[in-house]
């Protein structure tokens, strides 16, 4: 597999603490996050590899979503 | 009887308020007619030039959009400006504004290149030039003229910003402070955390995840200087290293830029004189 770029990685790890945060939710509803998670990710895919500042942002939002979301609280998602 | 005799003060005060024109248009759009008693005036034509972007098309590039507006029938400060655009031409422009009056803080934007206010800066009447709003420097951008201040909340929350005090009075009514000791509060309490100074400081610029930046040093000193808090010891301790105070280079833009005409770096240099006290 070919080395991955910083941003790639970061992505990467973001989306990969999604899914650990998944985890930590009731185990009926945990199918509705990941499919939330993913067509969250897949929305963006489009976006090209040079387009920076839309990465960097949409990664921030990604944080900022995430941490909301990781909320207890928060049990089922539509 | 006397609820009766209010009730009708109030009907009789309340009718002078009836006059013609006031209901009928916006704030931020002068009544051309009232306003101007020389209808042939020629329009004064102003444009505006605004940073916009918007986070749901994010490969789109930001970029500046031009309004024009006649100065004459427009209110006479830039927010007035501002909000005449979102009524009237584009009401897809985003900003935040409450009180219209310079106390809430909100409209902080940075105009024709300097942080104010947007309520307190009037329309440059040279209709020659444009005026070019962009959102407060150096911070991410929520939408438009919108930024996101998180990271300024959270430094504000770090440094404990009420009073602390054990000690109760000795006849337990409130705690009471000598005029003199008020008197050092002065320029201090009016801060209205608009982010105006902070976000024009460039070591904030470089160092915004560690530097406090004026505006929350400001609110440090005026817990620091209040005579009634107690814990003035652990405050300066929670103060003392590289980061917190010492990266205030007394740059000076904070003081320039204040729409409130406070001074931030007053406080700061207090702040620095009570550590080598300490």
């Amino acid at each position: 597999m070919a080395r991955l770029s910083g941003f790639q990685k970061e992505v990467l790890s973001l989306y990969r603490s999604c899914l650990r945060e998944i985890q930590k939710k009731p185990i009926e509803t945990r199918s509705n996050f990941k499919g939330y998670a993913r067509t969250e990710f897949q929305k963006y895919l489009s976006i090209s590899k040079k387009d920076f500042n839309a990465i960097e942002y949409l990664l921030r939002r990604g944080h900022k979503q995430l941490k909301i979301y990781s909320c207890p609280a928060i049990r089922n998602i539509y | 009887m006397a609820a009766l005799r209010s009730t009708s003060r109030l009907v009789a005060s309340s009718k002078p308020l009836f006059r013609p024109a006031i209901f009928a248009r916006g704030y931020a759009t002068v009544d051309s007619v009232a306003q101007d008693p020389n209808p042939s005036q020629t329009p004064r034509m102003k444009t505006f030039q605004v940073y916009r972007w918007n986070p749901d098309q994010p490969t789109e590039k930001p970029k500046m959009q031009s309004y024009a507006l006649d100065l004459n029938k427009t209110g006479p400060m830039m927010l007035d400006a501002l909000i005449r655009i979102k009524n009237e031409m584009d009401p897809t422009l985003t900003f935040r504004r409450s009180c219209r009056e310079g106390i809430c803080g909100s409209c902080a934007m940075n105009i024709d290149g300097v942080n104010t206010l947007a309520c307190l800066c009037r329309i440059p009447t040279d209709t020659a030039k444009d005026s070019r709003i962009y959102p407060l420097p150096h911070t991410y951008v929520v939408k438009d003229l919108v930024p996101d201040l998180t990271q300024f909340y959270k430094q504000y929350k770090s440094i404990k910003p009420y009073l602390q005090r054990d000690t109760k009075t000795e006849d337990g009514l409130e705690y009471r402070q000598s005029p003199e000791d008020r008197k050092k509060l002065d320029g201090l309490y009016e801060c209205i955390l608009c982010a105006c100074c902070s976000t024009s400081c460039p070591s904030y610029w470089w160092n915004s995840e560690e530097y406090l930046g004026p505006a929350i040093l400001l609110q440090s000193y005026r817990w620091l200087a209040d005579s009634r808090d107690e814990k003035t010891a652990e405050r300066k301790h929670a103060l003392d290293n590289s980061m917190s105070v010492y990266r205030c280079h007394t740059i000076l833009n904070c003081s320039r830029t204040c729409p409130k005409g406070l001074n931030p770096a007053r406080a700061i240099a207090e702040i620095k004189k009570m550590m080598a006290a300490h």
